[in-house]
């Protein structure tokens, strides 16, 4: 069922154009760094794009960091959305509903092909990332040291291990969304109102961040730790966000998980 | 293999099925009539476990529905209010989805079964071709493949020949009938009287959400006990037949009487000549459209 799900998945022409999107804009901005050499200044703009200049390897990390606010959530919110409401809306749900397939086990097996995407989109635009960099940035020979976000040296096998750890964050920081659009996905027939539903939610997040009076708020918000896989570049290594933000996650992913199974066990399927 | 007893479904206040005891026997071709909106649909959804019953038992193939789902299901095929695919996909890529889901769906004899059944429906040559190049026809052929796919014990269809030319509703009632000569019991949802009469043994009428009448056919058409007479000379026939003729439409004249011998004697006796003669027989529609009005009468007066 599992190989199905993913199958289905992978074999949508649509899931493949918002991955190439997804990497678009990396490429993009490496074209124009590379063409004008205008890189903000350190600690303005998107995390680590002011040190890609010297250093075309850490673009691998700085295409998370151009992707992670907008682009992957709503990617993401697309294809969670889609997962039950677009069966429905398709009128294909009633049908794999009655082979028989257990309504825990599809939605099992919707979960992990949402996660498997969301995984393959992470490492897809830090590979793209790296090797777009070390075409068009910063020159640096693979061996050479690295300054850290604390003004270190760090190794290129540290950066290797520590780019691997921003990518298995940012995945992870993805499934609030992902399990916010599944749920929505089980509750209504339309695929689009699941995924907006999604993006309002997260567009709302985004939006408390910026407000003081929402301060006692903030720890609880999903999108408040993203950006904390900045702190893996840190000398040492700074793990208190990330260890917030994976726990915070795996809160949201319980919940909606839980709302989501509940609803979608006991629902009538009309569609 | 169908036995419902006291199946009810409310959508909040609004009872779409109440109080209904179904009961379709094996080698069955049940047609389950009703217009739109009467029920039809959820109740299939409730006997395939889609939509959950507010009361009653539902038992298929001797099991209770929905709690034996997964024993059940995989001898049952069915069609639910159309078919639905993987529009990207193509025909065969969607049988092969819809049968690796669940149990039963070998994977050594998966594409031989799939080439056999796009030929029994009669869609060998476009198997390949993306099912949203496909006409509604050929998709309702697709959805049949599907349900047929396992070689099921009890097919379940909703509407099956919506959207195919007289050709193609010709051939799927033969398909229908040799997999019901082979032992395939039938439950066939439609509104449309001609297809159940032609095609089913049995027959039960949902009305605004009640069964209204379940029988076989032959009884629902029996003969009235009244002879129906054709004749060129109207006049004379009502003078010699006084008294006992019911009605009397242009030419056609209802006796009382069920002995159409006894009749033919009797008029061509008087020199009056018969075109047509024969036991009155009650067809579905009439048997139909008085059980549902004689309801909707019942229902309206306080």
């Amino acid at each position: 069922m599992i190989g199905v799900e993913l199958s289905k998945l992978f074999r949508r022409p649509r899931t493949w154009l918002t991955l190439v999107l997804l990497d678009a804009l990396p490429t993009v901005v490496a074209i124009l760094l590379a063409t004008t050499h205008l890189g903000p200044r350190p600690g303005q703009g998107p995390a680590f794009l002011s040190a890609v200049l010297t250093n075309g390897s850490l673009f691998a990390v700085a295409a998370l960091a151009i992707v992670l606010p907008l682009f992957l959530p709503i990617a993401v919110a697309v294809v969670a959305g889609e997962s039950v409401a677009g069966e429905a809306q398709s009128g294909t749900l009633r049908y794999l509903l009655i082979r028989p397939i257990g309504r825990t086990k599809l939605l099992v097996a919707k979960l992990i092909s949402v996660f498997a995407f969301v995984m393959a989109a992470v490492v897809l635009v830090a590979g793209t990332g790296f090797v777009v960099g070390r075409l068009l940035l910063g020159h640096q020979p693979l061996s050479a040291a690295v300054s850290s976000v604390s003004g270190s040296q760090l190794t290129p096998a540290q950066i290797a291990f520590r780019t691997l750890l921003a990518v298995g964050y940012v995945g992870v920081s993805m499934l609030g969304v992902a399990a916010m659009a599944l749920f929505l996905s089980t509750l209504t027939d339309s695929a689009q109102s699941a995924t907006l539903g999604a993006l309002a939610f997260l567009i709302g997040s985004s939006l408390l961040l910026t407000l003081d009076a929402a301060t006692s708020l903030q720890p609880y918000l999903p999108t408040r730790y993203w950006l904390s896989f900045v702190d893996l570049f840190r000398d040492p290594m700074l793990l208190r966000n990330v260890e917030r933000g994976i726990g915070l996650q795996a809160v949201y992913v319980a919940i909606l998980l839980g709302a989501a199974w509940a609803n979608f066990v006991t629902k009538d399927i009309k569609s | 293999m169908i036995r419902t007893e006291g199946l009810t479904k409310r959508f909040r206040s609004v009872s779409a099925v109440s109080g209904l005891d179904l009961d379709v026997r094996a080698h069955d071709i049940y047609g389950f009539l009703g217009a739109n909106g009467s029920g039809k649909t959820t109740t299939v959804r409730m006997l395939l476990g889609l939509v959950l019953a507010t009361s009653g038992s539902i038992e298929v193939l001797g099991h209770q529905m929905p709690k034996a789902a997964s024993t059940v299901l995989p001898r049952v095929g069915a069609l639910v209010e159309g078919p639905a695919f993987y529009g990207h996909l193509s025909g065969q890529a969607n049988l092969a989805i819809f049968d690796a889901c669940g149990p039963a769906g070998s994977r050594r004899t998966r594409s031989a079964r799939i080439h056999e059944m796009l030929d029994t429906v009669g869609l060998s040559e476009v198997g390949r071709r993306p099912v949203k190049a496909y006409s509604l026809g050929m998709r309702q052929r697709l959805g049949l493949a599907a349900a047929l796919m396992r070689a099921p014990e009890l097919l379940i269809l909703d509407e099956p020949t919506n959207g195919l030319d007289p050709q193609g509703i010709h051939e799927i009632r033969r398909l229908l009938l040799e997999l019901n000569r082979l032992g395939t019991t039938i439950f066939l949802s439609s509104h449309l009287l001609a297809e159940v009469e032609q095609l089913c043994t049995r027959v039960g009428v949902i009305d605004r959400g009640r069964l209204v009448v379940q029988d076989s056919l032959a009884n629902l058409q029996a003969p009235t006990g009244r002879t129906m007479l054709s004749t060129p000379e109207v006049a004379t026939a009502m003078a010699i037949l006084n008294g006992r003729v019911v009605s009397s439409d242009g030419p056609r004249l209802i006796v009382q009487g069920a002995d159409p011998a006894e009749l033919n004697a009797l008029l061509v006796g008087h020199g009056v000549r018969v075109d047509e003669l024969g036991p009155e027989r009650r067809s579905l529609e009439q048997v139909v459209l008085e059980l549902t009005a004689a309801r909707s009468d019942n229902t309206e007066r306080p």
